[in-house]
Formats: C-alpha cells, sequence, structure tokens
C-alpha cells in the first residue's frame, strides 16, 4: 500500500469512528491514569455497560494533563459533544452510564466540561475553562484524543505528513526549516536544533546515528514519559525525519526502565511503522533506509547526559567524557550522532508537518514555540501543561494550577531539577523563558516544576537535592564526588541543628569551586538549588544556625509538637493514633506529649478534629505545655 | 513474622541451585549474539529472573561476550537497578523524587520500614519483601507514590500503604 492509500484508509476509518451510532468512551490509561486507579473504573466501566444493555467503544487513551483529576474519561454520545468526567470512582461510573447513556441528563454536576462541536446546558467548554485556557498543544496535540496503539488514529491526525514532506526535500531545506523555526533543545540546555542538525550532517562520514534521549531523569518530571505513552509516533517521526536530514540509517531511544508503559507504547508503535514502510529498508520507496532500536537504562540518572548516554548504549558504564569532540563528530562507536530529547523530538514532526513560521509565532524572541511542563508539589491542580513561551509563572500556578492547596501561602517553585534553583515569590511575574529563568540564577530544564508552599524549607529542599546529585554523582571527578559530599554534610548539620556560623560562606565557596571543577554538567549544575535558595532565602539558613529554628516547621530535629491546653478537649483520639505511647492523658484531661517520647511523627496533629486543633508545632523555643496532664478547662 | 498473603505480581521462581542457575542462563544467553553492546540487555533480563546477579552468572556473561568479569562487576555496581544480594519475593518501591517529597514521601518511607522492620534497600530475613526508594516514577501528579511489584499506586498515605503491602489496618 501506497502512503496516499494508508491515509485514505485511517482517515475513513476515523471519520466512521466519530460517525458511529454507539456512544464511545475515551479513558486515560497511562501511568499516571493506572495509579490513580483507571483499571477499576475499567471494570465498573465494561459491567455497568453489560448491565444496561448498552453497546459502546471504550478507547484506551493518554493524558489529557488534568491529573489532579484522574481517574478521568470523556463520554461521547452520538450527535452530541464529549463530557468529561473526572475523579471517578465506580458509584460515579454507575450514575453517569444511567444518567447520560440511558437517560438523556449529562450530569452537569458531576461534568468537568465538553469538547468538540455543539453545548450541552450548564456544562462549561473544556478547553475555556481555567487549566487549559492558557494551554497552546503542539506536542501533546494527540495525547489524551487518539488510541496510541493505533497508527491509524495518528495518520487521520496529520500523522507522517511532515515526514513525507521531508522527504521531498533537499536535507539542507529541512535543516533550514528547522533553524527557521527556532526550536531549541527541550533535554536541559536549550541548544539550537537546526544548528545540532548542521554539524552532524557536515560531518564526514557515511555511517551516522541518531538518538532520543528517553532518559528523562529529573525527579518531579514526566513530560517525556506522557508523549511516549499518548502519542509514541508524534516521537517517532520526528527521529525519522532528523535521520533523513542528517543522513543516518540507525537510530537508538534510550529509555529509563522505569517507564515500562512508555517502552510496550514504543514496541507496538516501531512495528505499526514496519507494517506501513515506514521503516526498515527502502521506506515508501525513497531509497531511504532507517532503523529503530530501543535501549533501556538502567537506573543511573547521570546517563541522561548525552556522552554517558553513549558509552551506556555501548555497554558501559554510563560515566561521561569530556568534550570536544562533541557527538556531531564522534558519537556512538565513534561516528557522528545526534542526540535530541523526546520532547524535541514530537516538535519536529509537527514543526514539519505545519511549518516553521507557524511554530515560530508561538513564544517570545529568543525562546520559541511551547514548552511541557509536569506542575506537581503543592499545586491544586497538578497535571501536564505545555504553555506557549514567555508565559508568567503567576498564570502557569495561579491560573492553570488554581493556586495552593490549603489556603496555605506561597514560597517558591524549582524548576530545571537538580541542576535548577528555586524562584521565590518576587518571579512571579517573570515570563517563563529560557533567558529569564536562567537569569534568576535556575534554568528551564526539562520541565519539571515543583511548587512549595510555606510549610516546604528551603533548606531541606536544597539538602534534598544534594543527597540526590551526590548519590548520582558517577565519581570520576573529584570535585563532583567529594565536594558535593561536603555540601551536604554541611546541609546535614544545619538541619539537624548543628550548623555554624560561616556555614553558608562556606556552601557557597565549595559551591563555586564544584561548578569550576567538574567534566560534565551533573557536578557543574549540582550547587545550584544551595545557591539559589541562599540567594532567596538566605533568613531560612540563618534561623537553622544561629537560633536551631525551622522556619517552616519541617525539620524534625528542630521541632517539637506539643498540645495546646486552652484547645485540648481531652478527646483522647490521639493518644490512639500514636504508636510511640508519647501521649499521656484520661478522660476530659488536657493531654500532654511527653517530649523524650515523642518520635514526630506528626500522627497526632493529622488526626486531632478540626474543630479543636489542638496540637501545634513550635520550633526554636521550649513548647508552652504543662508536664503533666491537667482538668480541661482548669488553668494551665 | 509469618509468611504473607500473596500480593499480586510477587515473584515465583527462586534462583535455586547452582545448576539451575546454570541451566536457566543458558535459556536466557540463547536470545543474544554475544556483542559487548549486550551486557547490559542480559544483565537486565537476569535481574528480572533471579532478583539479583548472582556472581555465577556474572562469570557466564563475562565469558560469554568475551570481557573479563570485573568489568561486568563493574557495570553490575554502577547501575541501580542491579542488585548483588538476592532480593525478597515482593518488591517495594517508594518514590523518594521530589514531587513525592514535598508531599510527605517520607512519612510513607517511615511507615514501610516499620511495617516491614527493614530499612530502605533491605530485605526481610523470611525473603518475602525488599523495600527501595526509587527516583521518580512519573507519576508525581499523583504523589506520593509507590509501587508493589509492578502496580503504581498513587496518592498514598501512610494507611494506605500498609494496605498496599498487605497489611491490615488495625
Ligand atoms: C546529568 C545530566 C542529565 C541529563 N538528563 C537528561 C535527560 O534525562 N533527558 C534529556 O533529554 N536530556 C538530559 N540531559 C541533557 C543531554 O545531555 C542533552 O543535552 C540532551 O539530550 C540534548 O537534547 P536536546 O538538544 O534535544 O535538548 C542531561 C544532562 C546532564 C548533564
Ligand atoms: S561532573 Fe560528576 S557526574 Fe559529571 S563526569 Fe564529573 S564526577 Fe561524573
Ligand atoms: S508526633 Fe507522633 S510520636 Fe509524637 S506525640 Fe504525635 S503521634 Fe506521638
Ligand atoms: S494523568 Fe497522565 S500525565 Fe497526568
Ligand atoms: S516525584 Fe514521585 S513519581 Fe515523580
Amino acid at each position: 500500500m501506497s502512503f496516499e492509500e494508508i491515509k485514505r484508509q485511517a482517515a475513513s476509518e476515523w471519520k466512521a469512528m466519530q460517525n458511529s451510532p454507539i456512544p464511545r468512551i475515551l479513558i486515560g490509561t497511562a501511568t499516571c491514569g493506572m495509579a490513580a486507579g483507571a483499571e477499576t473504573i475499567m471494570e465498573a466501566l465494561n459491567a455497568e455497560l453489560a448491565k444496561n444493555n448498552i453497546k459502546a467503544d471504550i478507547i484506551q487513551v493518554g493524558c489529557i494533563g488534568l491529573c489532579y483529576a484522574e481517574p478521568l474519561f470523556e463520554v461521547i454520545k452520538p450527535g452530541k459533544p464529549g463530557v468529561f468526567y473526572g475523579d471517578l470512582t465506580p458509584e460515579l461510573v454507575a450514575e453517569i452510564i444511567r444518567d447520560w447513556l440511558v437517560g438523556d441528563n449529562p450530569r452537569p454536576d458531576l461534568a468537568l466540561g465538553t469538547r468538540g462541536e455543539g453545548t450541552l446546558k450548564g456544562i462549561p467548554k473544556l478547553f475555556e475553562l481555567p487549566v487549559l485556557k492558557p494551554q497552546v498543544r503542539i506536542v501533546l496535540r494527540n495525547c489524551g484524543n487518539i488510541d496510541p496503539t493505533n497508527i491509524g488514529h495518528y495518520i487521520a491526525n496529520g500523522g507522517y505528513e511532515g515526514f513525507i514532506k521531508a522527504l521531498k526535500m533537499k536535507p539542507q531545506e529541512i535543516i533550514d526549516e528547522m533553524k527557521k523555526s527556532g526550536l531549541r533543545g527541550r533535554g536541559g540546555a536549550g541548544f539550537p536544533t537546526g544548528m545540532k542538525w548542521q554539524f552532524c550532517h557536515d560531518a564526514p562520514g557515511t555511517v551516522k546515528y541518531i538518538v532520543c534521549n528517553a532518559d528523562e531523569g529529573d525527579p518531579g518530571a514526566f513530560m517525556d514519559r506522557a508523549v511516549m505513552e499518548g502519542d509514541p509516533h508524534a516521537v517517532l517521526e520526528g527521529m525519522l525525519i532528523g535521520a533523513y536530514a542528517i543522513g543516518a540509517s540507525e537510530g537508538y531511544v534510550y529509555i529509563r526502565a522505569e517507564y515500562p508503559l512508555a517502552i510496550k507504547r514504543l514496541v507496538v508503535a516501531l512495528k505499526q511503522m514496519e507494517e506501513c514502510g515506514l521503516l526498515g529498508d527502502n521506506i515508501l520507496g525513497s531509497g531511504f533506509n532507517f532503523h529503530i532500536k530501543i535501549k533501556e537504562g538502567a537506573g543511573a540518572f547521570v546517563c541522561g547526559e548525552e556522552t554517558a548516554l553513549m558509552a551506556s548504549i555501548e555497554g558501559n558504564r554510563g560515566m561521561p567524557r569530556s568534550r570536544p569532540p562533541f557527538p556531531a563528530q564522534s558519537g556512538l562507536w565513534g561516528k557522528p550522532t545526534n542526540i535530541n530529547n523526546v520532547e524535541t523530538w514530537a516538535n519536529v514532526s509537527a514543526i514539519l508537518q505545519k511549518s516553521a513560521s507557524w511554530f515560530a509565532s508561538y513564544g517570545t524572541e529568543k525562546s520559541k514555540g511551547t514548552k511541557t511542563f509536569s506542575l506537581v508539589g503543592k499545586v491544586v491542580r497538578t497535571g501536564l501543561i505545555e504553555v506557549p513561551m514567555g508565559i508568567t509563572l503567576r498564570e502557569i500556578i495561579y491560573g492553570i494550577g488554581g493556586g495552593i492547596p490549603g489556603g496555605k501561602k506561597y514560597k517558591a517553585t524549582q524548576t530545571g531539577g537538580p541542576s535548577g534553583g528555586c524562584l521565590p515569590t518576587s518571579f512571579l511575574d517573570s515570563p517563563v523563558d529560557y533567558e529569564s529563568l536562567a537569569a534568576a540564577g535556575s534554568i528551564m530544564g526539562s520541565g519539571g516544576m515543583v511548587v512549595m508552599d510555606e510549610t516546604t524549607c528551603m533548606v531541606d529542599v536544597a539538602r534534598y537535592f544534594l543527597n540526590f546529585t551526590q548519590s548520582e554523582s558517577c565519581g570520576k571527578c573529584v570535585m563532583c564526588r567529594l565536594g558535593t559530599k561536603q555540601m551536604l554534610d554541611i546541609l546535614q548539620d544545619i538541619v539537624n541543628g548543628k550548623g555554624r556560623p560561616g556555614d553558608i560562606e562556606l556552601l557557597l565557596e565549595v559551591g563555586d569551586a564544584i561548578k569550576n571543577g567538574s567534566l560534565c554538567a551533573l557536578g557543574g549544575t549540582a550547587p545550584n538549588p544551595v545557591q539559589t535558595t541562599i540567594r532567596y532565602f538566605r533568613d531560612e539558613y540563618e534561623a537553622h544556625i544561629n537560633e536551631k529554628r525551622c522556619p517552616a516547621l519541617a525539620c524534625r530535629p528542630l521541632i517539637s509538637y506539643y498540645i495546646i491546653p486552652e484547645k485540648c478537649q481531652g478527646c483522647g483520639i490521639c493518644i490512639r493514633a500514636c504508636t510511640s505511647e508519647a501521649i499521656k492523658g484520661g478522660k476530659r484531661m488536657v493531654h500532654v506529649i511527653d517530649q523524650s517520647k515523642c518520635a514526630k511523627c506528626g500522627t497526632c496533629l493529622d488526626v486531632c478534629p478540626a474543630k479543636f486543633s489542638a496540637v501545634a508545632i513550635s520550633s526554636g523555643a521550649p513548647v508552652k505545655a504543662p508536664a503533666e496532664p491537667v482538668p480541661v478547662g482548669g488553668k494551665a | 513474622m509469618k509468611v504473607a498473603p500473596a500480593i499480586e505480581g510477587a515473584r515465583t521462581a527462586t534462583p535455586g541451585t547452582d545448576k539451575a542457575i546454570d541451566s536457566q542462563m543458558n535459556e536466557i544467553l540463547t536470545h543474544f549474539k554475544g556483542e559487548k553492546g549486550e551486557l547490559i540487555p542480559i544483565l537486565q533480563q537476569v535481574q528480572q529472573r533471579f532478583g539479583y546477579l548472582p556472581e555465577q552468572a556474572m562469570k557466564r556473561i563475562a565469558e560469554f561476550v568475551h570481557v573479563p568479569p570485573s568489568t561486568v562487576f563493574g557495570i553490575g555496581t554502577f547501575y541501580a537497578q542491579f542488585k548483588l544480594v538476592p532480593t525478597g519475593r515482593n518488591i517495594i518501591k517508594v518514590c523518594r523524587g521530589t514531587g513525592c517529597y514535598v508531599r510527605g514521601a517520607p512519612k510513607i518511607i517511615t511507615e514501610l520500614e516499620n511495617q516491614l522492620g527493614i530499612k530502605d534497600g533491605d530485605t526481610t530475613p523470611d525473603m518475602e519483601y525488599s523495600l527501595e526508594t526509587v527516583a521518580c516514577f512519573g507519576s508525581c501528579a499523583l504523589a506520593p507514590v509507590m509501587v508493589v511489584n509492578d502496580k503504581v499506586h498513587g496518592r498514598m498515605t501512610p494507611e494506605k500503604a500498609k494496605k498496599a503491602i498487605g497489611k491490615k489496618s488495625e
């Protein structure tokens, strides 16, 4: 079959599905949907459909990104717009089937929003909601919309058109198009993609390689996983285009082993490409050959670094080496190699399908297009988002994210993972692009965005990241290996209440030395989380060191739990919950915590009824509570 | 501790005798050609089959891909996925990534350590459970996250964590 025929068939099948006389239910079954309980919902759905004798197509899709509302599905009744329902339980599934599929009530009280033509009374349009309105979907164009295991769905939505166009262009024309688009690498450093391709294209040699970096090592980030699970062909088509432009006939996807579902989806997608003649020898009769292999990582953060990654593919310990030579000159097995991130590749296919100028119409002068972020941490609507470059942090956190839960105060946003930094309140109105984030001392990174509130201790966060980089250092460079250890020891002392005057200066000094003495960016950026938190939250460091006080009331060694005598009603709930037997009390007695027995687990604070709110935390001062239980209402 | 109730996905095969390891190794190696680039994929298969890398297996692999045993050991110790000592039938992994950390992962880890009576990285003496912490599962929006064998559990609380490993709540 020629591609034209494949396309025609895919289009007619897609159309038939859209016009199908039976209802369709699209359910998100990516890893995160599963973690939220999508499996139980599927079972309930099948049972309810059978019970009510309804025939419906159930289509498993990737993520639409509304993770906070998972498990989630979209119910499409013939001739009606699709209706999204979130926070599903088996009971809600039964109600929705009964009222909307059997009956005629779309349950506006349960619906999140509608998608597609037409409106339903009392239900907003999904893409008009604050969570989606500011978003622009280029990378995530098909996620949550198509069945990722069906190449026909991808093709019917414009898939592989970009590659067909590329086949009719000269390699240099494709590279020029990439340069014109202004696309910069989404793996962290933001290097211009067109320029990178040019280097590899120009490198002498007939054997060249293409690599897709799907190691996604930044803890707290899952954009790449979501794309591979929800729309694997978008990434693979990008690789095909890149290979053709550069002149490579072999490609690798290096993917972390922690992503079993994404691996499964890629395997299926590769097989379908072959069946359609889009992969292998003489692709679509063009004489162009390309093969893709999947390589699973084995759990080392440093393997996301390009030279370490290539060492790992070759079967060695994943240790970075010095550059030059750059991979474009000497990469895998000494051959010119071009390596790009998952999201970069997914942008490539979109750019060729639409155009460079279309892509460049989004974003800012130096940061074109969109960026995906995984918005997590202390934010109401956690999720996978895609926004035009240049949007402000405030629009992301308060607009899309809906602000901070529990009425708490915003403190900082961490971008760039272990290589990045923490941005305080004063940056809420700064644009999110490569330059602004770098100016603030952080980096764009791959897209992890962790929101922190007043209960997050910034010294502890710095310690957390140092602990991460210290244990992930490959050990090659002395400064990275031992310097991070020293910084970690100092930070450990500070959060344990053993900080000394001069520690802050020492941290800054060691940090600079690590930056200068490290071969790769793991060491080169490891001090960033510490240095930015010192820059913006120096007062928190000083409180820990000078007053042995944790202002966020988070560092266990520096806090004490106590029961406020005026508030305790002697209900005894905390006594039963405390596994350390640290609470003394009795009926109608004000309870007290024995500090010598308390493990500081915080359970008593969690279980004390909200109407009493009698358990509190203090730091830096002795607790104000009696030593032994006293009658409720009496004087403390 | 009594033998725990079966949890979905528990590993059933035990490595067994040296001879059993050898015959299973034969089987695994038939899927490979003996090239250096296959070293990590082979080790991954072995890890999956036995739950760790038996010394004897590593020596076999070294011969198979024509590298000194020290190279194989070097790789076995470098990557976090590989274990050099036997692990339990049930692998409990808890995320310690940033998204989970700020949403209470330390409490989940402490609860599991208390429930199982072991520390992060250890295995219960009856070889039922191993407890590990992992950098991130990519389900951060559902933090805190844990994985029991291969099943991902999101929005954990200490109480839910206890249930997920098959312990009854009091
Ligand atoms: C320690 C370290 C870890 C990295 N991890 C990743 C990663 O997980 N994914 C990724 O795409 N790039 C990662 N990078 C960046 C890569 O080295 C490389 O710059 C990137 O894959 C290039 O692709 P791009 O130009 O499309 O961004 C990492 C770099 C360092 C120094
Ligand atoms: S900077 Fe650190 S991780 Fe990078 S090569 Fe040196 S020791 Fe290894
Ligand atoms: S913090 Fe934990 S150990 Fe301490 S009194 Fe409260 S419940 Fe008991
Ligand atoms: S629900 Fe899958 S990315 Fe969020
Ligand atoms: S931070 Fe825990 S799953 Fe990502």
